[in-house]
């Protein structure tokens, strides 16, 4: 903590709704309180991508597209089987295929739970493969046809053994192991709880539980319960994983498609114990993540270790059916909700039993909504991952929420209709967020909630439905998260950092908030991230980047600013601290004197002044630490209104219209924020209707591995989309502004679910609402056939 | 995806001369692994790369019939139209001269895929093209279609197949062109190695499993398609194709009807219903045809004759969901031509 501290006021509350001023006492480096964004100038403003024109014209540069002189092209050889014992792998002959410059074989896999080893069991002498999929080998080849057809001579020596599919069969006691013994894995924030673990099923965890459920529930005067079934889906980035690895002697280099460059850094200079300032890691362009890129994987060691043997640039890149099979998914979840309450609807008590499978690691959770977002002192969570010989799971836009919230605000809608209330009105009784409360109204009344009509009363096959979900996500922040702000004795101005952009437009979000700072216009500063060799920024993931580095961009720049105003200050008959920078222009507060900012960078004595900032603790204090991240005393919000058509017929389900309310804190660009709010709904709307993982219970063979077979949501399939976004400040940072990512997901699929309910009186607690499921759910499927 | 040849042919004849097998033909083989020394024919080549591309076709040579001239006209034949076999699903959706009685048709090729694959895929390809049972797609499943021993849809995951005519294989036709051509009476032309011709009705063309696992139609191996003849129909004559999917943009059906009516003062002198995506060739439901046949047509009868289209049909484990579907499709496609 620096030892200068000042009181300043700070804008708090909702834009247009209530907006008072609040005290904070802040370090005195950083930049001024900012007002809200009707007072300012490139802040708040809806901004074209400045990557907009690159990447609509096919310049940009993707990781896929990095070609380096003499770079050789890598394969994987996987596992065609579930489960079986690799007795021995002979690459001898592949070695000896034209043009193949290096093999490797995969001895530990990253990415999944791992048995903790017991030396001298005679099974640690083979190593298994676990999933259809299942890296094993790769090589490095001159042509990607070479590494191909060299990959067809590795000859592998299975010995195939029992394997389970199936949720359910895995959870009895006789299914086939995944794992022999005890597991453990690495979550984000460290090394995942010990649980117990019998058969396949480990768990449950039950550390989010509080008070006392049963004698909650007892008390209530009326229960709902259901069961709940969700998918596993798929992340189906446009870009698929992809790397250049380049180990030379003097160090490492890789360019790869990942959210966090910093982070990949860390890992690699662990993996081959090399110090970080051997290693750099570079991306450019970037075409999605939704969770699946955020650490190192089997590809991405395996290309560093054929890099390394064959002393040049790897490139391997995963074609659509491993970025299907084993490129992480949402893993699924079965979800008993038992929920008690008054008659005033006040929630006395809840229990949700859960289980899901992530395949072969660990993480089928449920997230923390249910424990977070309603008032209901006695609540108990008991959930529990079982094992199956699948791809592993990993996180996926808001992990754990978005099954959660399809599960608990269906069963909150329940309970409206069971008290006769209206979904708003019980909500009123129930959710302590002011922030929602302002949502509800701002989007009940965008969206016409009035015309909403009784459940199963629309008549004729075509019924129509309107229902509404909401959203709930932590505010996550990284606190080691760096940028610097330079200017140049030409006037130009850089900002750089390792944050990288994954599509969503951080870049043009920090060129806004520097030319805030200084005065100029975003086209004016050049943004140079996505590189290690620039202060470490933070993970594209966890709806972070924004609220990471934005405040330490602002004070980077206003330091800057600072230092070039000390320099001219004399040459305007002013102090440093009685100029102000606006409009191009570095001059006193009144206008009476001024340069052009060009003209104040040419007294520069050097070629730049510098400033690097990282990010401080939000002013407020954090409402939790962990490591290099931690927790905003508030979380971020957010209301979803849907309307649908269902063809009682044909069963499909078409959503007509969305309205989204939301909150980001600080908005930074309206447009940016839009579009992201656009894609966690459409992203929503394909996990509600459409997407899933299909296995071969028979060969454990995914059916679907790839985007003709694996619906997703198209064009046609796209509703007209509302976005609002309230202004809500809180004076926590330089910037204020939080990420929408992950809130924009969270309440599409319960508010489409919502929706259905509404338009045919029937629930689906299934996920995806198929024709398949509604027309069972219908009861209209000719009961010779069990339901799919 | 193989390294293969590439020929540019100066005629029909030389073309068929220079195939030495069908798609079909190349890609059953017991061992599991697609014939090596093919040289096989490609039109629009979208179903032919997708084989080639998953691995499930390696042929050494590809004959391109697309620069052949001539094959991509619409041409009036007696009272009907001779169609080329290189015509494009586009032209088909755009053609003025089908809206009037073939309009099925239309239906179909401007409701397939999507406009990119419209714009390449030819109608004679479209027919032709392999299942999409994602058994017969997939690498992993040596099944009956590709020369192995199973079908693994039967205790598999058959959401998507056949509840029609599975005997010993559950694909579905996935040519929607098909079903409105069937239901149309259409016929093709075909030309073989030494010239011959032949004339076949597609209703024939198609066959079931019953009769061959391999292939889903009576193509010989060097014989090419190189016309779709629509015969002469009534100027009283409508016909609808109406299309059923998860999606609407770029997927395949779960349902597909075409009903062509001639009707003579709201009363149906002949009926012609065939069904897609319900069996491993386009299914005919005579018994919709009779329920409807000399019979004025209302909303009751076209409920009635769209529950005997689904009469007899045997749903899988997974796919019985399809028969309601099938049913609503019917109905609405008989009184989408009743109002045409």
């Amino acid at each position: 903590m620096p030892e200068d501290v000042r009181t300043r006021s700070y804008p708090v509350g909702i834009a247009g709704v209530a907006l008072g001023e609040l005290e904070r006492s802040v370090p005195d480096d950083e930049a001024p309180p900012l007002p809200p964004n009707a007072r300012l100038n490139a802040i708040g403003r809806s901004t074209p991508r400045l990557n907009g024109p690159a990447k609509v014209t096919g310049r940009a540069t993707f990781t896929v597209d990095v070609k380096l002189p003499g770079m050789l092209h890598a394969r994987m050889l996987r596992s065609a089987h579930p489960h079986a014992r690799i007795l021995s792998i002979d690459t001898r002959a592949a070695e000896r295929q034209p043009g193949v410059r290096a093999v490797h074989v995969i001895e530990h896999p990253l990415g999944r739970a791992n048995e903790i080893p017991s030396p001298g069991e005679p099974d640690a002498a083979h190593r298994r493969v676990r999933y259809v999929g299942d890296p094993i080998a790769a090589l490095a080849a001159v042509t990607p046809q070479a590494a191909q057809a060299a990959l067809e001579r590795i000859v592998v020596d299975y010995q195939p053994l029992p394997f389970v599919i199936d949720l359910e069969d895995a959870r009895q006691s006789d299914a086939p192991r995944v794992f022999d013994r005890p597991v453990r894995t690495e979550f984000f924030l460290g090394p995942a709880p010990q649980l117990p673990q019998h058969g396949n099923v480990h768990g449950p965890d039950t550390s989010a539980s509080r008070g006392d459920a049963a004698a909650g529930l007892r008390a209530a005067e009326l229960v709902v319960e259901g069961e709940f079934r969700t998918q596993v889906q798929t992340h189906c980035c446009l870009e698929p994983h992809a790397l250049v690895a380049d180990w030379r002697r003097d160090g490492l280099t890789v360019y790869i498609s990942t959210q966090f460059t910093a982070g990949i850094r860390a890992e690699l200079a662990e993996a081959y114990g090399l110090p970080l300032n051997r290693v750099r890691v570079v991306v450019d362009a970037m075409g999605g993540g939704f969770g699946s890129k955020s650490r190192i994987g089997n590809y991405v060691l395996a290309a560093v270790e054929l890099s390394r043997k064959a002393g040049a640039p790897v490139r391997l890149a995963l074609d659509r059916r491993e970025e299907q099979i084993d490129s992480g998914n949402r893993p699924s979840t079965v979800q008993r909700i038992r929920l008690g309450a008054r008659r005033d609807g006040t929630l006395t008590g809840v229990a949700i039993e859960a289980y899901g499978s992530a395949g072969v690691a660990l993480g089928a959770s449920v997230g923390n909504f249910a424990q977070s977002i309603y008032e209901c002192a006695d609540f108990a969570l008991e959930q529990s991952d079982v094992f199956t010989h699948a791809g592993p799971g990993c996180a996926m836009r808001a992990p754990g929420n978005v099954p959660g919230a399809f599960a608990y605000e269906q069963v909150i809608d329940e309970l409206a209709e069971r008290l006769g209330l209206d979904p708003i009105t019980l909500r009123e009784r129930i959710d302590p967020s002011p922030l929602r409360r302002e949502q509800r109204r701002c989007g009940a009344e965008r969206f016409g909630w009035s015309r909403r009509q009784p459940p199963g009363s629309s008549p004729g096959t075509l019924k129509r439905g309107l229902g509404m979900a909401q959203s709930h996500w932590p505010a996550l922040i990284q606190i080691n998260s760096s940028c610097e702000v330079r200017i140049l004795r030409d006037g130009s101005v850089e900002v750089r950092s390792s944050v990288q952009d994954i599509g969503t437009g951080i870049t043009t979000v920090l060129a806004q908030v520097v030319a805030e700072e200084l005065g100029l216009t975003p086209q004016a500063i050049a943004v140079h991230i996505g590189d290690t060799d620039f202060p470490a920024g933070p993970p594209s993931y966890g709806s972070r980047t924004t609220a990471s580095i934005t405040p330490p961009a602002r004070n980077a720049a206003y330091r800057a600013l600072r230092l070039l105003m000390q320099v001219v200050a004399p040459s305007l008959g002013a102090t440093a601290e009685g100029l102000i920078a606006r409009g191009g222009r570095i001059g006193t507060a009144d206008g009476s004197r001024s340069i052009t900012f060009r003209e104040a960078a040419a007294q520069l004595r050097n070629d730049q002044i510098s400033a690097v900032a990282s990010r401080s603790d939000d002013y407020g204090g954090f409402g939790r630490r962990m490591g290099d991240a931690a927790i905003g005393r508030m979380g971020l919000g957010g209301v979803q209104f849907a309307e649908v058509t269902v063809d009682t017929e044909t069963g499909r389900v078409h959503v007509e219209r969305v309205v989204a309310v939301h909150d980001c804190g600080r908005p930074m660009n309206p447009r940016q924020i839009e579009s992201q709010v656009h894609g966690g709904i459409l992203q929503g709307i394909s996990y509600a209707l459409f997407e899933e993982r299909i296995l071969d219970r028979h060969t454990g063979q995914m059916l679907n591995p790839n985007l003709e077979q694996y619906k997703i949501l198209r064009a046609r399939e796209t509703p007209a989309i509302e976005v609002h976004v309230l202004e809500n400040y809180q004076g926590n940072s330089a910037t204020d502004a939080y990420g929408i990512a992950e809130p924009s997901i969270i309440a599409t699929a319960p508010a489409v679910a919502n929706a259905v309910y509404n338009a045919i009186g029937v629930r689906l607690r299934v996920l995806p609402m198929s024709p398949a499921a509604v027309l069972t759910a219908l009861g209209r499927v000719p009961s010779r056939s069990a339901p799919p | 995806m193989n390294g293969f040849e590439w020929m540019s042919p100066g005629s029909v004849e030389q073309a068929a001369r220079a195939a030495s097998a069908t798609v079909a033909t190349a890609m059953a083989r017991r061992s599991g692994t697609p014939a090596a020394d093919a040289a096989v024919l490609k039109a629009g080549g979208i179903d032919l790369l997708d084989l080639m591309k998953e691995g499930l076709l390696a042929p050494r040579r590809l004959i391109n019939l697309r620069t052949l001239p001539g094959l991509d006209r619409i041409e009036p034949a007696g009272g009907g139209l001779r169609i080329g076999p290189n015509v494009t699903l586009a032209q088909l959706a755009a053609e003025g001269r089908l809206r009037t009685r073939w309009g099925a048709l239309a239906d179909a090729a401007g409701g397939a895929a999507s406009p990119q694959i419209r714009q390449l895929a030819t109608l004679a390809g479209n027919l032709l093209q392999r299942p999409r049972c994602w058994y017969f797609r997939s690498r992993a499943h040596h099944c009956v279609r590709k020369g192995g021993d199973t079908c693994f849809a039967f205790a598999g995951e058959n959401q998507y197949h056949a509840i029609f005519e599975h005997n010993g294989c559950a694909i579905v036709h996935p040519s929607t062109c098909a079903t409105a051509l069937v239901a149309l009476g259409a016929g093709l032309k075909i030309t073989d190695r030494a010239g011959a011709k032949r004339t076949v009705s597609l209703e024939e063309f198609f066959v079931l499993p019953e009769l061959e696992l391999q292939q889903e139609n009576r193509l010989a191996s060097g014989e090419i398609v190189t016309a779709v003849e629509l015969p002469e129909q009534r100027a009283s004559v409508r016909s609808v194709h109406l299309r059923y999917a998860e999606t609407e943009s770029f997927d395949w059906p779960l349902a597909d009807v075409a009903v062509v009516l001639d009707l003579a003062e709201g009363v149906c002198r002949k009926a012609a219903i065939v069904l897609g995506a319900c069996a491993p060739a386009p299914h005919r439901a005579r018994a919709a045809e009779a329920a409807l046949t000399g019979q004025r047509i209302d909303e009751a009868l076209a409920r009635a004759a769209a529950h005997a289209a689904l009469q007899g049909a045997m749903p899988l484990s997974r796919n019985a969901y399809k028969v309601p579907i099938f049913e609503a499709l019917v109905r609405r496609a008989i009184l989408a031509v009743l109002a045409a």
